[in-house]
């Protein structure tokens, strides 16, 4: 073995100009492999991170019910009744007790972050023009920890809107708009007529124009008073799993529980899943793609390389040498450029991940993307280096079965 | 009486492309311990063929090759790989040294593939034998920087490095010009008188058989002279 190492290490160096191109061709593979999919998860995490920003994992919200038992048929369930074109009624939109269902929820240990919050259509006035839009109101410490508010914040801070101060917290599209920065005061009008001057505090941009053009944080209870209701008036509960997987099964749970519509987020978002589920697919098809080329890139190499040492196969063989030993020399070779070479190809593949993460892009405001989008998971360094040395194994091993195998006789008499 | 070293009994062997077609005819013959042999012949008479059944690379034959007393016929591809290792030394028509190692490697791998010494002495062996044929000045050289003649003389000590049962040649001048010739054959000459090394060459020369021990000469897969010593 100790021989058969020698030979292979001294064959390797002797050409050692083959060597590398063999080497470059194993780290080209490995490399651009790398390289691709970092860049196609690096897109596709951040399209579902941002379809995960603000979209929580479970809502708990009080559905409009439609379908109810006409008012006729509870009081004459025997007889024929007919009702035409049955209207909604007049229920209150909030959850009742839902300050308890919150509490009940915190101590669910599978859940991450729960957050109770009340939401009502506004306009924001500027000068004589107003502004259709949103306006939250969240316990700004929970909503932080389940959708990092603090990373999003462009300009002044969140802390302002702990105490039920007259503070408002607005998106970048909609300071834009409103020509409003911090310290300044917006005007705020809801449908029911109340109107309200709040100080803003601060930016925020979570990366999706729908958001940032019209929705506006502030606290509960500052929401509660522009709505003119009871401070037990919330509209939703928005909940944040440990495991995203069990949102379905969790939320299925807390319908049954609270007896109000509990959405899970796949249900909500089965747009955003399908195209998720195919770009899983397309990823998954280019990285085969690319490793089934390199892979065939390598044998072709490898086969090259022990070919061209016929001639030395039959003299070792001639020699006393057996296939087994012939077979050893070559696999040697092969591992130590399957080795060096995807080595060298994850320094490749990283290099291009980061150069690829250096770009700078610009989609506007929409999104709050200034560079490539770019995964550096480490998963793929080790799937290309355990491919790169099975590959370069596999590419070794048939040709120099193949060789260990020939006749001597038929090399030595040209 | 000297002892056999080489023993070939009814040795028929065909080839089957294009048709099939004998190319040895009951071949029976011994060969003594120190015997310097020319097996001569036209081209296509199937001396080389006989060659390489004796030098146990071609095992497709009828009939039974012994050697120092023990049967080859029949062995295992690995099994002759390490008796061929052990016993038998090749000197072919093209050199055929490894080009990227240096003299001296190419002299050590064979011993270091049968492993009886350590590495320390298989180099004192190996430069031994390259001062045998003049050629220790070169040890350190790459083996593709020397000369056809040079070349030929590292190969022969090669062959020699495990001190063979028998040393066998396809046409070891075959590829030399005379001067190179003469010397190799010197070599060879003295290797077989000095140190008494059996010898088994293939060769077209007429003057490199004349002046060998013995002759067998082949025509049309036949021996036809020389079937036993003189």
């Amino acid at each position: 073995m100790k021989l058969a190492f020698q030979i292979a290490i001294t064959q390797l160096l002797a050409k050692l100009s083959q060597t590398i191109v063999a080497m470059l061709g194993v780290t080209f593979g490995i490399g651009m492999f790398i390289g691709m999919i970092s860049l196609m998860k690096g897109l596709n995490g951040f399209t579902d991170d941002l379809a995960m920003a603000t979209t929580p994992h479970i809502r708990i919200y009080n559905d409009v019910k439609l379908e109810r038992t006409p008012l006729l048929e509870e009081i004459f369930p025997n007889q024929m009744n007919l009702v035409h074109h049955q209207k909604p009624k007049n229920e209150r939109k909030d959850l009742k007790n839902g300050f308890q269902i919150v509490n009940y929820i915190k101590n669910d240990p599978r859940v991450l972050g729960v957050s109770p919050q009340l939401s009502t259509q506004v306009f924001y006035n500027y000068g004589v023009v107003q502004l259709n839009g949103t306006i939250s109101g969240v316990d700004i410490l929970q909503e932080d920890k389940m959708f990092d508010l603090q990373g999003k914040i462009k300009a002044g801070g969140l802390q302002e809107l702990i105490p039920p101060n007259d503070c408002i917290l607005i998106g970048k599209g909609l300071a834009k708009k409103l020509n409003a920065k911090v310290g300044d005061r917006v005007t705020i009008t809801t449908p029911q007529g109340y109107t309200m001057k709040l100080k803003v505090v601060g930016i925020f941009q979570m990366g999706i124009g729908a958001i940032d053009d019209i929705k506006s944080y502030a606290n509960i209870a500052t929401v509660q008073k522009i709505m003119q209701k009871d401070s037990r008036f919330i509209t939703e509960v928005s909940v944040k799993m440990k495991n995203i997987k069990e949102s379905g099964v969790v939320a299925k749970e807390y319908s049954k529980l609270f007896d109000y519509k509990a959405e899970d987020w796949e249900t909500a978002n089965a747009t955003i899943l399908v195209g998720k589920v195919f770009r899983d697919i397309l990823t998954f098809a280019v990285s085969f793609t690319l490793l089934v080329v390199a892979g065939f890139g390598i044998y072709n190499i490898l086969n090259m390389t022990i070919y061209n040492k016929m001639k030395d196969i039959a003299i070792l063989k001639a020699t006393g040498f057996t296939s087994g030993d012939v077979v050893r020399i070559f696999m040697v070779q092969s591992i130590l450029i399957g080795l060096v070479g995807s080595v060298a190809g994850l320094l490749m593949g990283f290099g291009l991940a980061s150069w690829l993460a250096s770009i700078p892009v610009d989609f506007g405001d929409a999104f709050s993307l200034t560079r490539l989008p770019v995964s550096f998971d480490p998963t793929y360094y080790y799937i290309g280096v355990i491919f790169g040395i099975t590959t370069t194994a596999l590419a070794g091993y048939l040709p120099s079965r193949k060789a260990g195998k020939i006749d001597p006789i038929q090399i030595l008499r040209g | 009486m000297k002892e056999v070293v080489l023993k070939a009994d009814k040795l028929n062997k065909y080839f089957y492309e294009p048709t099939k077609f004998q190319v040895l005819k009951n071949i029976s013959f011994e060969v003594k311990k120190g015997e310097f042999v020319s097996i001569v012949g036209k081209s296509g008479c199937g001396k080389s063929t006989l060659l390489y059944l004796l030098s146990t690379m071609d095992t497709d034959y009828e009939g039974t090759i012994s050697m120092t007393g023990e049967k080859l016929t029949g062995k295992s591809k690995n099994d002759l790989a390490k008796f061929r290792n052990e016993h038998i030394g090749f000197v072919f028509q093209f050199h055929y040294l490894l080009p990227e190692f240096t003299v001296l490697q190419n002299v050590m791998i064979p011993a270091l593939k049968l492993g009886k010494f350590s590495k320390k002495e298989i180099e004192e062996q190996a430069l031994a034998k390259l001062a045998l044929l003049g050629m220790e000045e070169h040890a350190h050289k790459l083996s593709s920087r020397l000369s056809g003649g040079q070349q030929q003389r590292v190969a022969i000590a090669r062959a020699l490095i495990n001190n063979p049962t028998i040393i066998m040649g396809d046409e070891p001048t075959g590829n030399l010009d005379k001067k190179n010739t003469q010397n190799v054959f010197e070599i060879l000459k003295n290797l077989s008188q000095t140190y008494h090394q059996t010898i088994i060459a293939v060769t077209h020369d007429t003057d490199f058989a004349q002046n060998s021990d013995r002759i067998i000469e082949m025509s049309d897969g036949e021996i036809i002279n020389g079937e036993s010593a003189k």
